[in-house]
């Protein structure tokens, strides 16, 4: 098992055509995610990478059967894709664009809720379940399938630390980079959720970053529902107060979001909290072997 | 982006919240003009993007005009929490009979806009959240039917308004989350929001954060950045894209991720030294734009050695590797650097930065040990 993504998700490509789009999805169809149909508005009958494109979400969903979107298309364009795909009926979007203004994101994220459209994203580098669908940008030789859980909230250092688990041979189940904006789709614990209720995944890693509460409100989560391992990694122990590090979320304000106070939150929910990215997997392989 | 008290304060007025009447002023003379203009008792005010100006003795009232331009005198190019005062504000004191707290703000567990108010005003809205948060009354919008006013009577009789305020104070609240919304602001406070002596509003201090990935709508805000906020270096980095924060340390990075950047700066201080800066090259970035960072991280004369640490996904380790040998070519230096790279083409990358003597390192724990190591001569 894994979850989200897998041998039969049928996926989509919102933007194929643009430059992202296209590099992306001749590597998603490389590694041999089945990649159904591509949308781009006013390039129906087009291929890319030997798949189909269509002018709207809807067709396309209704000659290929599409269940998973993912959207490469700019910011100023992206919320008007999630919800053109949610309209289609697509149950899983992941939404890769990263600088879409966060009013933008509150009635699309208020919408979708009323469909029960999930969500991944956006400013994330999507999701892999090694050996079967890589839906995303995350290099696919990195993974190894296996028994770890991971969700993420940055993106290169989500592949530092599969790397890590990799190189010591600990495969993962699915790897979920659920981004870094201030409103995200889907949060920590939608998707501890979704490992604790998966039966390949063993150990969890979970890799925050300082800004916001959401890995505080994963704590109580942790420490209420979840009877796996959890290990985790808070980027930013160093980061100054009221300066944004890169990711709009990542921002330390009026004393919420510092690393410190999720870290503290994360180990007394009997998370084993790491130094350095490496470290994490170094505490999987002692769990695990 | 924070906008200064006065542009602040200039934006509410425009979606019709009361402000003082008053102008900004950069020299004691300009000072002088505007107090007389205004007549009366006036408040100089230092136009800083810090809190704690009053305390740091930024702010101070003048009863005449010759007063307010010795007093400005004294503040501007005063030293505020290491920035230095360019511009003061010159506003007519208001007669203050109480003092209340009204923000908008992005409330992120929520994932909605919230208002909220506190009869505690002028004290930092954090510092009540943390000692009584029982004085602070919330109201979450709901996007799809908007704030109501239901909801800005929540909040003013919730702290304990009177009677006759609740109008204009919903009108204000109104006023203020049109603001918020048109502004794509991420914050947008009046503290203190001022009961006058003849029982009015008039919001004597404001703060607005705007939403950076919105500005490319709002070119007129965007205008109002005030360069004299940013360190020379990270006017430098936003001009080539590229994300910068300047810090106190002397290990200069070079990383590709905002993530990753700051794993790295942890990891340089869990190795004993501090980093000199956040530096995300951002996905997929070209020779030149790598060139341009690693131009900015050597004029900081903080640092004492550099560390790489590359993890190509998008981003080709051989670029990076051709834009560090092309700053090399513009800047001569003596600075010892450790590069890690790994991922795509990390081997084409690797013999490119071969013949430039640098050390390398396989992870990043290693890369950080050796650049703390180099930083005090022992590598």
């Amino acid at each position: 098992m894994s979850i989200l993504v897998d041998k039969n998700t049928r996926l989509l490509v919102q933007g194929i055509t643009g430059r992202e789009g296209t590099f992306h999805t001749e590597q998603m169809v490389a590694y041999g995610t089945p990649v159904v149909a591509g949308v781009t508005p006013g390039r129906a009958g087009q291929e890319v990478a030997g798949v189909p494109v269509f002018d709207t979400v809807q067709k396309a969903v209704d000659e290929t059967g599409a269940n998973t979107s993912i959207i490469y298309v700019p910011a100023r364009f992206a919320p008007d894709a999630i919800l053109e795909a949610a309209d289609a009926g697509i149950g899983l979007i992941v939404c890769i664009t990263e600088g879409i203004p966060v009013l933008d994101m509150i009635p699309v994220k208020r919408y979708l809720d009323t469909t029960g459209t999930r969500l991944i994203g956006p400013n994330c580098p999507g999701l892999t379940t090694p050996d079967e669908a890589k839906v995303g940008i995350i290099p696919g030789y990195i993974h190894k399938r296996g028994p770890v859980g991971l969700v993420s909230r940055s993106g290169t250092l989500t592949y530092e630390v599969v790397w890590e688990l990799t190189t010591r041979d600990i495969g993962q189940s699915t790897v979920v980079g659920i981004g870094g904006d201030p409103v995200p789709g889907s949060n920590f614990i939608d998707v501890l959720n979704l490992f604790q209720n998966d039966a390949e995944t063993e150990a969890i890693v979970m890799i925050g970053e300082i800004g916001g509460t959401d890995e505080e409100e994963a704590a109580k989560f942790i420490a209420e529902n979840v009877t796996k391992p959890v290990f985790s990694f808070i980027a930013g122990r160093t980061a100054p107060p009221g300066k944004r590090m890169g990711h709009a979320g990542a921002i330390i304000s009026g004393g919420t979001g510092t690393a410190a106070s999720k870290i503290a939150a994360l180990e007394a929910a009997g998370a084993r909290v790491a130094g350095h990215p490496g470290q994490v997997a170094e505490f999987v392989a002692e769990t695990l072997s | 982006m924070k906008l200064q008290e006065y542009q602040s304060k200039r934006l509410f007025a425009q979606f019709g919240v009361p402000i003082p009447d008053g102008d900004v002023a950069t020299t004691p003379a300009e000072a002088r003009e505007v107090a007389a203009r205004l007549g009366g008792t006036v408040v100089v005010k230092s136009q800083v993007l810090v809190g704690g100006r009053g305390k740091a003795g930024g702010v101070k009232l003048a009863k005449s005009a010759d007063e307010a331009g010795r007093v400005a005198d004294q503040i501007l190019g005063m030293d505020i929490k290491g920035l230095t005062v360019h511009k003061v504000l010159i506003d007519q004191a208001a007669d203050i009979a109480d003092e209340i707290y009204l923000g908008a703000v992005m409330d992120r567990a929520a994932r909605r806009v919230a208002l909220m108010a506190s009869a505690a005003g002028g004290m930092d809205i954090e510092e009540v959240a943390a000692t009584t948060p029982e004085k602070i009354i919330t109201v979450r919008i709901d996007p799809a039917v908007g704030f109501q006013d239901y909801q800005a009577r929540q909040l003013a009789f919730g702290i304990g308004l009177a009677k006759e305020l609740v109008r204009p104070f919903t009108t204000i609240a109104h006023q203020l989350f049109d603001c918020f919304l048109s502004s794509d602001a991420t914050l947008a406070e009046i503290n203190p929001l001022v009961v006058t002596g003849d029982n009015k509003l008039l919001a004597v201090d404001g703060k607005v954060v705007l939403d950076d990935s919105a500005l490319f709508r709002h070119p007129d805000l965007a205008a109002l950045r005030d360069a004299d906020e940013e360190t020379e270096a990270e006017t430098e980095a936003r001009r080539h894209g590229l994300s910068y924060v300047d810090l106190d340390g002397e290990i200069g990075c070079m990383v590709n991720g905002a993530g990753l950047a700051m794993a790295t700066m942890d990891v340089i201080k869990l190795y004993g030294a501090e980093p000199a800066n956040f530096l995300d090259i951002g996905g997929g970035a070209q020779a030149d734009k790598v060139a341009a960072a690693l131009r900015i991280i050597l004029a900081d004369p903080k640092v004492k050695a550099v560390l790489f640490n590359i993890f190509g996904g998008i981003t080709r380790c051989d670029e990076v590797a051709k834009g560090i040998l092309e700053a090399f070519e513009q800047i001569d230096t003596d600075v010892p650097m450790v590069t890690r790279l790994v991922g795509t083409n990390q081997e084409e990358g690797r013999a490119i930065l071969a013949g430039a003597q640098m050390a390398t390192a396989n992870s990043l724990a290693e890369g950080a040990q050796k650049a703390v190591a180099a930083a005090r001569g022992n590598l």
